[in-house]
């Protein structure tokens, strides 16, 4: 009884699949995992090449007498250090401030009913579909009038405010799934409705508060066009325009660009595998508790 | 070579700490000004949630409000690198710049409707190889087996990789002689492609990277709503001996629908939209490899025509928006937004 259970389960599961369905099966998932990582891999073993192969047409991953040169010239004689803190600097600002801002808002289209309400949800939604590169020509042109080219506070401005939209929108979804009793029982105890939103939900709430900070995060640290223009001085380069200038169009310096993509990527890379299940749970959470 | 040094550190940090307060210190003297306007004056009972959405609000305004405005004003303009202190506003200059979108090359060569319909070619390849790639590989993944979650990691890899890093290297990758296409093209005995400087094969390599880039966002979202989908009804199905392919149509898709609609209206967006990837792979400047949105950018960045980009800029949006409207009620995807 109990073996042919089993025997059952086996079938039932893998759906009568035969052995060879499942080695095609596996098959084209090795294929499509090899397409998936093998570019990237590529960085990795440029970055490990010595100086005077940089070029070559060879496809292994590890290059024979495999160094680490690339690194210590990226480290001890660019300005990495200097574009990564530049970058930091103004995506830890921007995400701080983007979150706090969404987060008062978020709770006033969650638990009132004001007039206005809804063509305010809608235009939020609205701003996402404004191509970035549209917004770049009044933007930079304003930037440029008010002195605010080459400045962090140009940037910090112009990425906390764009991000805010969609981090209302994630928090309006899970304010929405918090019982307003809470806030109901706290303000019979004599509390105001903005302190049990501070005391109560707000703590309540840390997971998607979480969840918008690392949105916010991503999407600034990645950045490259808003950045490209409102940065010119070689000071206040981000990452990704130091990767850039890396890249020149006539000369490419390929061993530096790939120990530099690989310092960047690495962590953020951890940091986004490490996350995924909240992100991806994050985009979910607006668009169907809406 | 700049280096980061502590004088460096120091300097950054101030500049923070005084735009914070900035930020902080307006937000706060708005919400004081409201409340005595609202609570005090008015006696509004909405007088707390307007002062919780004050800031970002008035935020939203100076960022994408009025920057929209100043578009519009500027579109009617003249302003260039040549006039950017002292343009000349008027309606006819606006109305040159709008007959000029459609009848003079927008860049140096290229024309508004090739670009306009190449733009459509991308993302009508795109967003297909990426709900058809994406879905499959979800359906393939949506079963128990072996080293299921190993392949998911590894497949949302060009995902999580920085974007800008993903173009630069596949950008680099297309390099004639080194790139690693090339070199497996010559080892199976194939000619190797010119994928920088031949048009056809420069707008193949950006659909290549970006397929590459876009693929895994799908299959996580499409898997995340397959997940969903209760085994009874496959269960059912197997009891009827319902076959593989009427599962697939019947069960599948429609289930999946509340997931694949929204997430393909994102990609359709996102991929008209795209910078990065046209930006990037077009190492070459090509004019044959530009959409719309690159074709702006050139246009007001590399070329420095103001005034004429900002009109370009106003048509592209409203591409968008009469897109955005006709989908929204073909689909109905608006719906439920309002309710809580």
């Amino acid at each position: 009884m109990n073996k042919s259970w089993k025997l059952y389960r086996f079938f039932y599961r893998s759906r009568g699949d035969s052995p060879f369905k499942r080695i095609i099966i596996h098959l084209i998932l090795i294929i499509a995992c090899v397409i998936a990582i093998y570019p990237a891999l590529r960085i990795v073993s440029v970055s490990l090449r010595p100086g005077d192969r940089l070029l070559s047409t060879s496809l292994a991953i590890i290059p024979r007498d495999a160094t680490l040169a690339n690194y210590k010239e990226v480290i001890f004689e660019r300005s990495f250090f200097l574009w990564l803190w530049n970058s930091l600097v103004i995506t830890i600002t921007t995400s701080v401030i983007g979150v706090i801002l969404a987060s008062t808002s978020a709770y006033a289209f969650s638990r009132w009913r004001f007039p206005g309400r809804k063509p305010g949800l809608v235009f939020l939604l609205t701003t996402q579909m404004i191509p970035a590169a549209m917004l770049m020509i009044p933007i930079y042109i304003l930037a440029a009038k008010l002195h605010l080219i080459n400045t962090y506070k140009g940037l910090i401005f112009a990425y906390s405010v764009s991000s805010i939209p969609f981090s209302i929108w994630i928090l309006k979804g899970y304010y929405d799934t918090v019982p307003e009793e809470l806030e109901e029982a706290a303000m019979i105890d004599g509390v105001s409705k903005l302190s049990a939103f501070y005391r109560i939900i707000l703590p309540l709430s840390t997971p998607a508060l979480a969840i918008v900070f690392l949105f916010n995060f991503m999407s600034a640290w990645n950045d490259f066009l808003l950045a490209r223009i409102m940065l010119q001085r070689e000071s206040m380069l981000t990452w990704p325009l130091g990767l850039q200038s890396l890249q020149g169009q006539f000369q490419t310096e390929w061993g530096a660009y790939s120990a530099a993509s690989i310092l960047v990527a690495v962590p953020v890379m951890a940091l986004f595998l490490f996350s995924s299940k909240w992100l991806i749970s994050g985009l979910t959470l607006g668009s169907v508790k809406g | 070579m700049e280096t980061l040094n502590s004088e460096v550190i120091s300097d950054s940090l101030s500049q923070v700490g005084f735009t914070i307060l900035i930020i902080v210190g307006s937000a706060l003297i708005i919400e004081g000004i409201l409340y005595v306007l609202l609570k005090r004056v008015l006696k509004s009972k909405y007088a707390l949630p307007i002062m919780l959405l004050a800031p970002a609000a008035v935020g939203l305004l100076l960022l994408v409000v009025y920057p929209i405005g100043f578009e519009v004003r500027l579109a009617f303009s003249n302003m260039s690198l040549r006039h950017f202190r002292h343009p000349t506003f008027s309606l006819k200059q606006g109305l040159d710049n709008f007959v000029l979108i459609f009848t003079q090359p927008v860049l140096k060569q290229v024309m508004f409707f090739p670009l306009f319909f190449r733009t459509i070619l991308w993302t009508v390849i795109q967003v297909s190889f990426h709900v058809s790639l994406g879905l499959g590989l979800a359906i393939l993944l949506n079963r128990p087996m072996k080293l299921r979650a190993l392949y998911r990691t590894i497949l949302v890899i060009p995902w999580a990789i920085p974007q800008v890093i993903a173009c630069l290297t596949w950008r680099g990758e297309f390099h004639y002689q080194y790139g690693f296409l090339n070199i497996m093209l010559r080892d199976i005995g194939l000619p190797a492609i010119q994928w920088k400087s031949d048009p056809f094969w420069n707008f193949v390599a950006m659909n290549i990277t970006n397929i590459w880039l876009g693929v895994p966002f799908m299959m996580v979202i499409l898997l995340g709503g397959l997940q969903s989908i209760s085994r009874e009804y496959y269960e059912a199905a197997d009891i009827d001996g319902a076959p593989g392919w009427i599962r697939f149509t019947r069960i599948t898709l429609p289930l999946l629908k509340p997931v694949l609609t929204p997430a393909v209206i994102l990609g359709t967006i996102w991929t008209f939209n795209n910078f990065n990837v046209p930006f990037f792979i077009n190492e070459n400047e090509l004019e044959t490899s530009d959409i719309l949105v690159t074709a702006l950018f050139r246009a007001a960045f590399q070329y420095n025509r103001y005034g004429f980009a900002a009109a370009f800029a106003l048509v592209i949006f409203v591409i968008l928006f009469f897109f955005t409207v006709i989908y929204m009620k073909t689909t109905g995807g608006l719906k439920g937004v309002y309710e809580k």
